[in-house]
């Protein structure tokens, strides 16, 4: 290893950073905005500083400054990074090159798509060992193989053999962890590393990391906008909002006592306080469906039955694959189920969307987790809300324009937006918009699919609000398929758990999350991280004692 | 048996049925033709019971069918006919100039592809900026040059301004190898010129494309150098769509450069179809057009399976 410079002072020292980037707004000349106004980061030797907050707070921006990099025409335009007592601001790109990969590494949130596809796992994690004159060949593929181990991959000594895509996303995430460690970095960068991962899958993931940055005494800079997993990591936290520090402490001064306004509000979010209705006749009524998808011979529903009573929140919940958004699929007529039966108000539901009604079709609408993709990016908000006001009530000109302003008013966006396009809009604000467009058709059940998992915490507590609160006036249904245990505890009256197309308990919410558990149940629910110290070890010490979790998220 | 194998089997079963249809084109196309080969042979001042008693001689009397099938059982196995004009062997005539054609193909197509994939990269590499700006600008240039103005500017500036090469491309049989490749040269430039722009703007394209992914990110944090994050992490995931525009520039090479032939007096396959189609030599036509959609469909193949066998989710099934 050739000699770095030694000193005495921190390993990374941020001070007044500046970076600005150039903005394309529509119909407007480009403008220069600034993302970073002027943060200090300090981080010694061998620590852990966590960067939080929500998107556009600056924190992945501030992340790859700490190797220089701006991501997508980003400019760091101010202020001094000093890395071993070296300032790289300014350094050219070959001297940047010494030491991205070096001195610093990346862990990204998609590992999926941060792997190379057509070249083995192996030759991408050693690459900068050789790359960079750090080791031979030999020293570090047995350097990966030790690292694989220590974060607990399967077949150790022969997974580096595979491609990307014969590896799950859980594992992909860690070998791109073994990719950070190999060379021996002084410090690696964590942006968001299993913010992509299923909650049962993350707390392995992130025990691995953990256990990997402790083993190795190397610093870390984890960004996540989940207070409660940097809660288990981090020695500090600092807060970002809209590219300022907002507050900077320690672990546990940041989540116990927090001192400014906005980490309350981080550390209390999820507040929502709602009392689970009585059960009641049902709505909706699924009786043992069982589908598959055709040129496919296994079934991804496999004999559901659960109900949905008026003016009531069912909570889907389950891992990615489980067969929850196939279940709304079902329902709504897009893949007709092989076997079984919908009831809908008192009558059977054709199976399939072209057999039914047109007010049937308008009885049940959907909101969909991305509301990007949800809108005709060509079509103004007045457009995309007026649509379903045309084709089911056949409103039109200044009828449907006044409409479609009282649904604007509804979902609390007010004037102003009706001429407006959806990249003109916030991702809060476009939910709000796709709310509005489901409102519009009057429907006694909307279906609603991850719709808050694009977004901010803060953000997704407000359309959580929003939704509660259309519920009241108007007594519409929800089916709420989601992945967030938070969100099913704020909003639902019932809830089904699912697990690889079964329903695997069903019931009142307060029955459903009280013990006994079943073995799933039990995972799914002591997965999801808390917000306090030490939260991770305990867990990972009950599933020790009680076997519960064994080879999850393999 | 293994996805890839599978794939190949099928692709060449394939290829096979289209060569199989292509040929029935080829005979119903020269049989929809006004006049027939006694005709031809003949001319308009034979008399009805002589051309009766050529085509009873030619077999021309038995139904079209009849008269296909025999064509392609002597296809299969090598007969393809003799020539009207001077009763030489088809496939005699055929091999020699074949021959040629696939030398003069073969040079090129080793300078082009290799110099386009270059020339590619290092365009991708400053793209937008002068080195991309100034390739573009000299392929373009070239390709847009018609065959012929572009081989007599090559023949003025090489045989008369800087007289390095003779103008004419001669070659015959016993010719060492080294000195058929001196006599391809001015042929094999304006080859090259031609086929250049398409290869080397679909892999600019293609790894322009790839360097927005994520994993060339990951690749710059490692502190590679921009040509070594072009060539072991973008181009290999670029190659797919470079391959198909390869094949079908490998094609024309084969097949469609009559006019470089005839320009230096090049013996080849393009210059004897030309001269067989103006004598009306329906079988020299119907051999030649066999051959060039085998060539075609061919390279189609071999580019179709490249460009999987080069996807590692293909190769490596989970």
């Amino acid at each position: 290893m050739s000699a770095k410079p030694t000193q005495s002072g921190p390993l990374l020292e941020i001070r007044g950073l500046v970076i600005e980037a150039t903005s394309y707004p529509p119909g407007e000349p480009p403008k220069n905005v600034t993302l970073v106004h002027g943060v200090d980061v300090t981080l010694q030797k061998g620590k852990v500083l966590g960067l939080i907050g929500e998107s556009g707070a600056g924190k992945s921006t501030i992340g790859l400054s700490s190797m220089s990099y701006g991501r997508g025409g980003v400019r760091l335009t101010g202020g001094e990074i000093l890395l071993n007592g070296r300032e790289i601001r300014t350094a050219s790109p070959g001297q940047l090159r010494k030491i991205r990969g070096k001195e610093v590494t990346y862990v990204s949130q998609s590992a999926a798509a941060s792997f190379n596809p057509s070249k083995r796992l192996m030759d991408q994690v050693i690459e900068t060992c050789l790359s960079h004159k750090i080791m031979s060949k030999s020293e570090a593929e047995a350097r990966a193989v030790t690292l694989f181990r220590k974060l607990g991959l399967p077949s150790p000594e022969t997974i580096g053999n595979r491609y990307p895509h014969q590896v799950s996303g859980g594992q992909l995430q860690r070998v791109m962890t073994a990719m950070a460690l190999c060379p021996k970095p002084d410090l690696v960068v964590f942006d968001e590393p299993t913010t992509a991962l299923d909650v049962t899958t993350q707390i392995d993931v992130l025990a691995a990391i953990k256990e990997a940055i402790r083993d190795t005494g190397v610093a870390a800079l984890y960004i996540t906008h989940d207070l409660a997993v940097v809660a288990q990591v981090a020695d500090e936290i600092m807060v970002l909002r809209h590219g300022r520090k907002v507050e900077l402490g320690t672990t546990d001064q940041i989540i116990n006592r927090p001192a400014e306004d906005y980490t309350r509000a981080l550390v209390s979010v999820r507040s929502i306080d709602h009392a689970e209705k009585p059960e009641a006749a049902p709505l909706l009524k699924i009786e043992n469906v069982t589908a598959r998808y055709s040129g496919t011979t296994f079934d991804v529903l496999k004999n559901i039955s659960i109900e949905l009573p008026p003016g009531q929140t069912l909570a889907v919940v389950g891992e990615s694959g489980s067969g929850k958004s196939t279940l709304a699929r079902a329902i709504t007529g897009l893949l007709p189920p092989s076997k079984g039966r919908i009831t809908f108000d008192g009558r059977p539901l054709s199976s399939a969307f072209p057999g039914r009604s047109r007010d049937d079709l308008r009885q049940i609408q959907m909101i969909y987790q991305m509301a990007d993709t949800a809108m005709n990016p060509r079509q103004t908000v007045g457009t995309i809300i007026g649509r379903p006001l045309e084709f089911y009530f056949g409103l039109r000109g200044v009828a449907r324009d006044k409409r479609v302003q009282e649904l604007l008013d509804q979902i609390e966006m007010g004037k102003g937006f009706i001429d407006r396009y959806p990249a003109e809009l916030s991702g809060g604000q476009k939910q709000r918009v796709c709310i509005a467009r489901a409102l519009a058709a009057k429907p006694k059940l909307i279906i609603c699919d991850e719709v808050t998992s694009a977004l901010d915490p803060l953000v997704a507590d407000g359309i959580l609000k929003l939704l509660l609160e259309l519920q009241a006036e108007t007594q519409m249904a929800y089916l709420f398929i989601t992945h967030d245990l938070a969100t099913v505890r704020a909003i639902a009256d019932k809830i089904a758990v699912m697990y690889k197309g079964e329903v695997r308990r069903y019931g009142q919410k307060s029955d459903v999350l009280a013990p006994p558990f079943d073995d799933y149940t039990d995972l799914l629910l002591s997965s999801v991280p808390e917000m306090e110290l030490g939260w991770l070890e305990a867990v990972l010490e009950h599933r020790r004692q009680t076997g519960i979790g064994a080879g999850a998220g393999n | 048996m293994h996805p890839i194998l599978k794939l190949l089997v099928q692709r060449i079963a394939l290829g096979l049925l289209l060569l199989l249809a292509v040929s029935a084109v080829i005979f119903l196309g020269v049989e929809a033709l006004p006049g027939d080969t006694a005709q031809a042979i003949l001319g308009q001042s034979a008399t009805p019971q002589a051309l009766e008693n050529l085509r009873a001689q030619m077999g021309l009397d038995q139904p079209a069918l009849t008269r296909y099938f025999s064509w392609l059982g002597g296809v299969m196995t090598g007969d393809l006919g003799k020539a009207l004009t001077n009763g030489v062997d088809i496939a005699q005539a055929i091999g020699q100039r074949l021959g040629n054609t696939l030398f003069l193909a073969g040079c090129a197509a080793a300078i082009a592809v290799p110099l386009a994939l270059i020339l590619g990269a290092v365009a991708a590499r400053y793209a937008g900026r002068w080195p991309d700006k100034v390739i573009s600008a000299v392929t373009l240039t070239t390709i847009s040059l018609p065959e012929f103005v572009a081989a007599y500017f090559v023949i003025y500036l090489l045989t008369i301004v800087f007289p390095v090469f003779q103008p004419v491309a001669i070659v015959f049989p016993g010719m060492s190898f080294w000195a058929k490749l001196q006599a391809v040269a001015l042929p094999v430039i304006v080859l090259v010129m031609v086929v250049l722009a398409h290869m080397m703007r679909m892999t600019r394209a293609a790894i322009l494309n790839v360097m927005q992914s994520a994993y060339i990110e990951t690749a710059e944090l490692k502190g590679l150098s921009p040509m070594t994050i072009i060539w072991k992490h973008a181009f290999p995931n670029a190659i797919a769509p470079v391959i198909s525009v390869v094949a079908i520039n490998l094609a024309y090479l084969v097949v469609g450069v009559v006019v470089v032939e005839v320009v230096f007096s090049y013996n080849a396959l393009g210059q004897y179809l030309v001269d067989h189609v103006t004598k009306r030599d329906l079988p020299v036509v119907q051999a030649v057009g066999l051959i060039f959609a085998t060539v075609y469909i061919g390279l189609n193949i071999i580019a179709d399976v490249t460009a999987i066998i080069a996807n590692p989710r293909l190769r490596h099934p989970k």
